[in-house]
């Protein structure tokens, strides 16, 4: 076992490392990682080629700095692109023991009699997804729902027609890295017509060390479609910072609707800021079709650094797209996060929610841009942009942008900083609760907005996470 | 045991909030089962008392004692003392945003009932027939804490934890103020539920109003942080029909301005 793995002692519940065998490729970038990547995945040519012309792209590209963030620049050659747990069942379903008790500790059963019920899980372990359930149940009404790699192998028509066209390789620096050297994710397509009968997850887990998480997932809604996604995430705690770049890509058609919702929770680092996982992911919705729906719901827990942006494209006439977030900040913890909503349809509207919790000497940003284009007429949004601060070595920050070129748009910005109160928290506590009760009361009012837009279980997890990362956090 | 023992018990109480004195050796003592009120004009410290009852940090107790049921209350923590049967109906209470009164009540019995905690559904019933007691909309219970509240409404809902609450000894800081008469009616019939052989009253008023509706058994007077006068229901009636001004020339302080 790692000496890391002796670092679990704090209250961070899943910190814990298993102990597995992996199949790895060694330390650092170059094509030739890259070609060993594409190799062991076995993908066809064309995938290859797209790759190595995002990661040429990449060479090219400094690392983004107007983040409102400080951390030390990222070494790329010490990280580790691909890390596979080793098959040891003989049959090619079978799910390695070890990996099911790990994933059954996350709450996340992938052995067919302990599915959870109404939800179908892809489990993805490092580089790998190990297992996707309830499979046949969608694949009755034509849902595919499967790792992005056996996307790739098995449905590449879809994935070429797709892949890349929300955020192209030459999106961004963390993009164009993601594109290049990505190893697994989740791919949904939901035929025309079709309500899917259950939420779709993905679990995302970080195991070995120094290993970066390049998930790339593909969720694609066809006319009248409809899904609600999940994305959960863990890793053990170690003192060294680990890179996870993710992409994520949500393709709406006419009249069709996807709602994704996150509960990020990485390790955000010790109480001293040692440690902890940079998130710096790019999700982008498109709303391609008319009447068209995309919302985001965000509960941003964990990571030592998170910059995150789901942003929503709004092409479809009266298309509408939806951010709600609640980003919390402790200890040292940085996060700047928050969306883009571009206007270029007619009749399109865009809502935003975001609540920022700060405590300890965390920082926490909200950064956002509504743009309505020119020709793009009759378009609304309201934003509404809080922040709540918890002690006072904490500071919260608004960058809103507002680029509206059209003079029908009705836009609407409301932002308030409050902080938690010594006679709120003295009320309640005169009521009989504790000091801790008292101030994730305070705090979950706060957010409530954004937890009524998760589904029941996912909105109660969320809400007791909240508890523990707040716990301690005042007095 | 005879019930004349004082279940409640203020001695020699001096208390300052950034550095500055505003209680100055306050004496109280009450027996189980009386209402006492505590009169005085404004600035003369009754908030801060009831504040300091209750332990609320902004306050620095530098002397003296306060006694409940035998216990030490200046050794407790605020919720310490709610779950040991002590209540402030606050005078100006804070609003909670996106917290349901329901949900804060239902944590607020749960925290001070300890293994008396009523099902999800017993408890529902039992606000149910607080809130048609109290006159009050059903919507209530779904509204978020305080939040939008008129004046009246933080009042009764004040009115509506003590109710939920049930404890032994109460203190109502102004819940008076600024109610119309239908209101202060419904706010005194709330309290006289309560009132009882087991239960203590500090009704804080500076107005002789509300004792029309809930009497007292003794009255204070507080004046500069210091009890002035105590006395019985005569005392209202003289108060009523003389005002302080008395009361702070037999103090030998001059009349300060309202
Ligand atoms: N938290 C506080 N900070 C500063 N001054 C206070 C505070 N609370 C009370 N005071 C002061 O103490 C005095 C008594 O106030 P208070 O107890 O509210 O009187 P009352 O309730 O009798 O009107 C006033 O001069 C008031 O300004
Ligand atoms: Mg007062």
């Amino acid at each position: 076992m790692s000496t890391e793995s002796t670092a679990i002692l704090d209250d961070y519940k899943y910190g814990f490392y298993t102990d597995i065998e992996t199949d790895s490729v060694p330390k650092g970038l170059n094509e030739e990682v890259i070609a060993l990547i594409s190799g062991k995945k076995g993908e066809p040519e064309w995938m290859l080629e797209w790759r190595l012309k995002a990661y040429r792209w990449w060479l090219r590209q400094q690392e983004p700095k107007w983040a409102h963030l400080d951390y030390p620049p990222v070494d790329f050659q010490d990280i580790c692109y691909y890390s596979a747990p080793k098959k040891k069942g003989e049959q090619p379903d079978e799910i390695d023991a070890e990996l099911a008790a790990a994933f059954e500790r996350l709450g996340v059963p992938l052995q067919e009699r302990n599915h959870l019920a109404g939800v179908a899980v892809d489990a993805v372990f490092d580089s790998v997804s190990v297992a996707t359930t309830h499979r046949e149940t969608l694949a009755e009404k034509g849902i595919i729902f499967c790792s992005i790699s056996e996307a790739i192998r098995e449905h590449p028509e879809l994935v070429k027609k797709y892949l890349g066209t929300v955020v192209p390789y030459t999106d961004n620096y963390y993009a164009s890295l993601n594109s290049a050297v990505f190893t697994d994710g989740s791919f949904c397509y939901i035929p025309k017509g079709i309500r899917c009968p259950m939420d779709l997850s993905t679990y995302f887990r970080i195991n070995a060390l120094d290993t970066g998480q390049f998930e790339r997932t593909l969720i694609i809604a066809e006319e009248g479609a409809y899904v609600s996604y999940l994305e959960g995430c863990t890793a053990p705690m170690r003192d060294r910072n680990q890179l996870h770049a993710a992409v994520v890509e949500l393709i709406a058609l006419d009249d069709a609707e996807i709602k994704y919702a996150t509960v990020q929770n990485w390790y955000a680092g010790d109480k001293q800021g040692k440690g902890g996982i940079y998130n710096f992911v790019t999700k982008r919705g498109h709303c391609r079709g008319e009447r068209s729906k995309i919302s985001w719901t965000q509960v941003e827990a964990g990571s030592a650094i998170t910059w995150k942006y789901p942003s929503v494209i709004l092409e479809g006439d009266y298309s509408s797209g939806a951010f709600y977030s609640v980003a919390v900040t402790t200890n040292k913890m940085q996060a700047d996060t928050g969306t883009k909503m571009i206007h270029i349809g007619n009749h399109t509207k865009s809502t935003i929610v975001s609540k920022g919790i700060s405590a300890g000497d965390s920082v926490n940003s909200y950064r956002g841009l509504v743009q309505v284009l020119p020709d793009a007429y009759h378009c609304r949004n309201y934003s509404n942009c809080d922040s709540m601060l918890i002690g006072s070595t904490c500071s919260a920050n608004t960058f809103p942008y507002i680029e509206s070129e059209n003079h029908t748009a009705v836009v609407e910005h409301e932002a308030t900083t409050s902080r938690v109160s010594e006679d709120q928290i003295f009320y309640l506590r005169s009521r009989g609760l504790s000091e801790e009760d008292a101030v994730s009361m305070v705090v979950n009012g706060f957010a409530r907005e954004v937890f009524k837009q998760l589904p029941l279980e996912f909105s109660v997890e969320a809400i007791k996470l909240l508890e523990m990362k707040l716990e301690g956090s005042i007095g | 045991m005879t019930d004349k023992t004082p279940y409640f018990e203020i001695k020699d109480l001096h208390a300052a909030t950034e550095g500055k004195p505003i209680l100055k050796g306050v004496n109280l003592s009450m027996v189980k089962g009386e209402t006492h009120a505590l009169m005085g004009p404004n600035g003369s410290g009754k908030s801060t008392l009831a504040n300091v009852i209750m332990g609320h940090p902004a306050y620095e107790v530098t002397a003296g004692k306060i006694i409940f049921e035998g216990q030490n209350v200046l050794e407790m923590e605020p919720e310490e003392r709610a779950q040991a049967g002590i209540f402030l109906a606050f005078q100006y209470p804070v609003a909670i945003p996106g917290v349901s009164v329901a949900k804060f009540l239902k944590s607020a019995h749960d925290a001070t009932h300890g293994k008396k905690k009523l099902n999800p559904a017993a408890f529902l019933k039992q606000l149910r027939e607080h809130i048609k007691y109290l006159e009050v909309d059903d919507a209530f219970i779904n509204r978020y804490l305080n939040d939008g509240f008129s004046g009246g409404e933080k009042k009764r809902m004040e009115i509506l934890q003590m109710l939920t609450l049930q404890p032994r000894f109460a203190v109502m800081d102004e819940t008076d103020s600024g109610l119309d008469i239908d209101a202060l009616k419904v706010v005194s019939k709330g309290v006289n539920k309560l009132t009882g052989p087991d239960f203590g009253l500090l009704v804080i008023t500076h107005y002789e109003r509300i004792l029309r509706y809930i009497h007292p058994d003794h009255l204070h007077i507080l004046i500069d942080g210091q009890v002035a006068q105590s006395g019985g229901p005569e005392l209202v009636k003289k108060l009523e029909e003389e005002g302080y001004d008395w009361v702070r020339e037999e103090f030998g302080q001059e009349v300060l301005a309202h």
